[in-house]
């Protein structure tokens, strides 16, 4: 087939003279990132407390945390994204949201794009930290409190300390999965990686230089995470369970 | 000596008889008796799904003709033809890895996409214009200074008015919605105060409205774009069959009977009539044919 490769495209100015091709694909690179770590964050503290949820003896509690994991987790991930994008909104009263839709539109991505992110993600990480408790010899629990502790302390003192260490590597992956489903977001028009690299193919019909460019800054992304988080798993493994010696 | 001219003489005329042959794709399509053709999914009406599921519009008619001919310039009994929905911003990539073998659809010929497709014959020209709802005060670019703006992502209109917005420190927002169908939801919800795009397919999204009488198209027209249909590069044998079927179409009356079906009366799904009469520009197109690109 006939392709004229010109990997000089990067180095141009863009079309709309603010910027060159490489200044959008850094801009999209830095989306990516605050976009994945922001929903990260949501994700593991929505996670670490509905994952305990599941566990404790209280029927109605763990019942609304299965709700919610069953609930997140079952539903693609683009609808979700739709759903808090276009459809919430027309929700709220109709003066607060007209006011939120004629605010700045990359707010309103990035909001909604956090959010879908984080809750879908929350449900996997929960998961995994339900796993990670179950996992647990039954003794620890049963001689927390057979020492006199309150389920809550069993839980704070004993085993949380151990269940969370256990599932780090188990996280990781879900990690690494947040950075790949950020590209979700590039249809409702947030600029990130994936975005910006179909901005470049719009504008320079130069496809694969661009998608080159955007592989490439994924794998960046994920080797670097995968390398710390390795780092991290060796300092908090547990002598004798998964990952520890 | 005599030999090697006798032999150069060969040569040549074998060539050229083999020239009007040697046409990769029309030779793919002798060989596999198909071919596959690129459609939009939501460009009214120059080529969309109506109720039905089925591909309908301006260009796809055009296109249709154009299959019409290669069947008949390749002598075959039957030729299948296979439908393909292409995006703005897959359409290239897929024409020239050969997914698709033509689009016709609302693809601008220009200059920076000519060096990676061909473009036949213009099929049709248009200017970027606005749409906005009546009672919204927006009459023309400048009044979207500070506003939430929507275009398609990867379309012509979408370079003008980041450049727009650069040069003349609008402080716009601009949005970039995915498809023709998103922008005009963005512009429906109230996230966006307007929609540019091309004057064609901004009557097209009205007609889906779901009170066409409250929008308006406005504005100057920022620029002038002529559609082509997208055709491989290297592959002159088979943009001449192409060029020859829409020339044909364009000067013969047939595309002015097809352009008074798909914009001066009721179209499919809502059966609204689009009521944009024949510009200059067309008639022009229609009196001289020609595959230039207005930038």
């Amino acid at each position: 087939m006939s392709y004229q490769w010109n990997w000089g495209v990067f180095l141009q100015p863009s079309a709309a003279g603010d910027d060159t091709y490489l200044g959008w694909m850094f801009a999209g690179f830095k989306m990516t990132i605050a976009l994945s770590l922001t929903a990260w964050v949501l994700a593991l503290i929505l996670g670490a407390l509905v994952g305990v949820l599941r566990t404790v003896p209280n029927k109605t509690l763990a019942g609304i945390a299965t709700a919610y994991v069953e609930l997140f987790r079952n539903i693609p991930l683009l609808v979700q994204l739709f759903i808090w994008y276009f459809v919430l909104p027309e929700l709220l009263p109709a003066s607060i949201g007209d006011a939120y839709k004629q605010s700045n539109p990359v707010l309103q991505q990035f909001l909604a794009s956090m959010v879908c992110l984080g809750l879908f993600t929350s449900a996997r990480v929960a998961e995994q930290v339900r796993a990670g408790i179950n996992s647990l010899p039954k003794g620890q629990k049963n001689a927390g409190l057979a020492l006199g502790f309150t389920l809550p302390q069993t839980y704070r003192h004993v085993m949380l300390p151990m269940a969370f260490r256990l599932v780090v590597p188990p996280l990781t992956s879900e990690f690494l999965n947040i950075f790949k489903n950020s590209a979700v977001c590039s249809t409702i028009g947030l600029l990130e990686l994936a975005a910006q690299g179909r901005q470049l193919v719009d504008y320079t019909a130069q496809p694969y230089e661009s998608f080159i460019a955007v592989t490439l800054s994924y794998i960046i992304i994920n080797v670097t995470v995968m390398t710390l988080m390795h780092k991290f798993e060796k300092r908090i493994a547990v002598p004798g369970y998964i990952g520890g010696k | 000596m005599k030999r090697i001219v006798l032999a150069a003489a060969v040569m040549a005329a074998c060539s050229s008889s083999v020239m009007a042959q040697e046409s990769p794709t029309l030779k793919k399509i002798k060989e596999t008796g198909s071919i596959t053709l690129g459609h939009r999914e939501s460009s009214i009406p120059f080529s969309y799904y109506d109720d039905k599921q089925q591909v309908i519009g301006y260009s796809h008619e055009l296109m249709l003709k154009v299959v019409d001919a290669i069947k008949s310039e390749l002598k075959l009994a039957k030729l299948d033809t296979k439908l393909m929905p292409v995006t703005s911003a897959n359409r290239i990539t897929l024409v020239q890895n050969g997914t698709v073998d033509i689009e016709c659809g609302s693809t601008t010929n220009n200059t920076e996409r000519q060096k990676q497709v061909a473009f036949s014959t213009s099929i049709f020209v248009i200017g970027t214009k606005l749409m906005t709802k009546k009672e919204s005060g927006i009459k023309d670019f400048p009044d979207l200074a500070g506003k939430n703006v929507v275009t398609t992502a990867g379309t012509t209109s979408e370079r003008l008015i980041r450049k727009m917005n650069e040069e003349k420190q609008l402080k716009m927002n601009i949005i970039s919605a995915k498809d023709h169908g998103e922008s005009f939801l963005t512009l429906e919800t109230g996230r966006a105060v307007a929609f540019m795009m091309d004057d064609a397919l901004l009557y097209g999204e009205m007609a889906k409205a779901k009170k066409p009488g409250d929008w308006a198209v406005v504005g100057t027209a920022q620029s002038k774009e002529a559609y082509g249909c997208m055709l491989r590069k290297e592959d002159p044998g088979f943009k001449k069959v192409v060029d020859a079927a829409l020339t044909k179409a364009l000067t013969s009356g047939d595309a002015e009977k097809i352009y008074a079906k798909w914009f001066m009366n009721p179209i499919p799904p809502k059966g609204l009539n689009l009521n944009m009469p024949l510009s200059d520009d067309m008639k022009a197109l229609m009196k001289a044919p020609n595959d230039k690109a207005f930038e």
